[in-house]
């Protein structure tokens, strides 16, 4: 029995992986960049298809409204990396290969004897709001309102970085 | 998941209303190409110098500030929606947030990176 949820689950897959590997290969980067966005809407599709709307909406807004922007930014910037991109494999690459194989292997193994892995998670209850249960859970003393607060500081240092970076050296 | 029917409807038919105006075009429309025709288009002058330039840096601050202020919005919503909820403890945690990220503006306005030229 396939169910209509598996075949969207199938194809978003495979246009995100498809796409993330053009990432990687592709020799412009400007286009590299418009094919990560690709990769990251079907991410976004991702999240809504384990019930998750709000971090689809978040996705769409942060990685590609700023950061994919941010990245197309920097390419242009910097313009012999946007016209020049050299080889894209160096001489380690057979080692990385392997490597990247074992994780595969060891990832599917554990999948395979974790037996959480076996069972699928229970279905969230009727009624169950998760927009407004992360938002008590955000200002929650004990859940995560001190991660929270870090995540300002966080945001702050970021932006004094940037300016700092960018504009006093100009 | 039914709830997200809409989406997926617009999602298709905005792409077939955008196939279709391409399509017709290249269909319909007549074909006389000149050496001046085929000129990367550059508001109607003559396009000079190459046509990857490098961008002022400026771009990538606005685009760095634009980020930080986005991921502040996007912790506001969850906030937002069960602010009544939360009382007055949760309005001072969020003043808390808010106000240490208006350190971050009043830093960057005061240093003129909001400002262009």
């Amino acid at each position: 029995m396939i169910y209509p949820l598996q075949v969207v689950f199938i194809l978003v897959s495979a246009v995100t992986l498809g796409a993330a590997l053009m990432v990687v290969t592709t020799r412009n980067m400007v286009r590299a960049a418009l094919w990560l966005v690709l990769a990251l809407f079907g991410v976004a599709i991702l999240f809504v298809l384990l019930e998750a709307g709000f971090f689809a909406v978040a996705q769409v807004i942060i990685y590609i409204g700023a950061i994919a922007i941010l990245m197309i930014f920097a390419v242009m910037l910097t313009r012999r990396i946007a016209q020049d991109p050299g080889p894209q494999l160096n001489s380690t690459w057979p080692i990385a290969a392997v490597i990247a194989l074992l994780v595969f292997g060891l990832i599917v193994f554990l999948v395979q004897v974790w037996d959480r892995a076996a069972s699928l998670p229970p279905p969230l209850p009727q009624g169950f709001a998760p927009l407004q249960e992360l938002g008590v859970a955000l200002v929650s003393a004990d859940r995560y309102l001190i991660p929270f607060e870090i995540a300002s500081v966080l945001l702050l240092a970021a932006l004094i970085g940037a300016i700092v970076v960018a504009w006093e050296r100009k | 998941m039914s709830e997200y029917l809409p989406l997926v409807v617009l999602f298709i038919l905005s792409t077939l209303v955008a196939a279709i105006a391409v399509a017709l075009g290249h269909l319909f429309g007549p074909r006389r190409p000149t050496e001046r025709k085929l000129q990367p288009y550059e508001s109607g002058m003559t396009p000079f110098g190459p046509g990857t330039r490098r961008m002022p840096v400026r771009f990538y601050l606005v685009a760095v500030l634009f980020i930080l202020f986005d991921i502040e919005v996007v912790f506001f919503i969850p906030w937002a929606v069960v602010y009544r909820k939360l009382g007055l403890f949760g309005f001072v945690e969020m003043l808390l947030f808010a106000g240490i990220l208006e350190i971050a503006f009043v830093y960057a306005w005061k240093k003129g990176a909001l400002e262009w030229e």
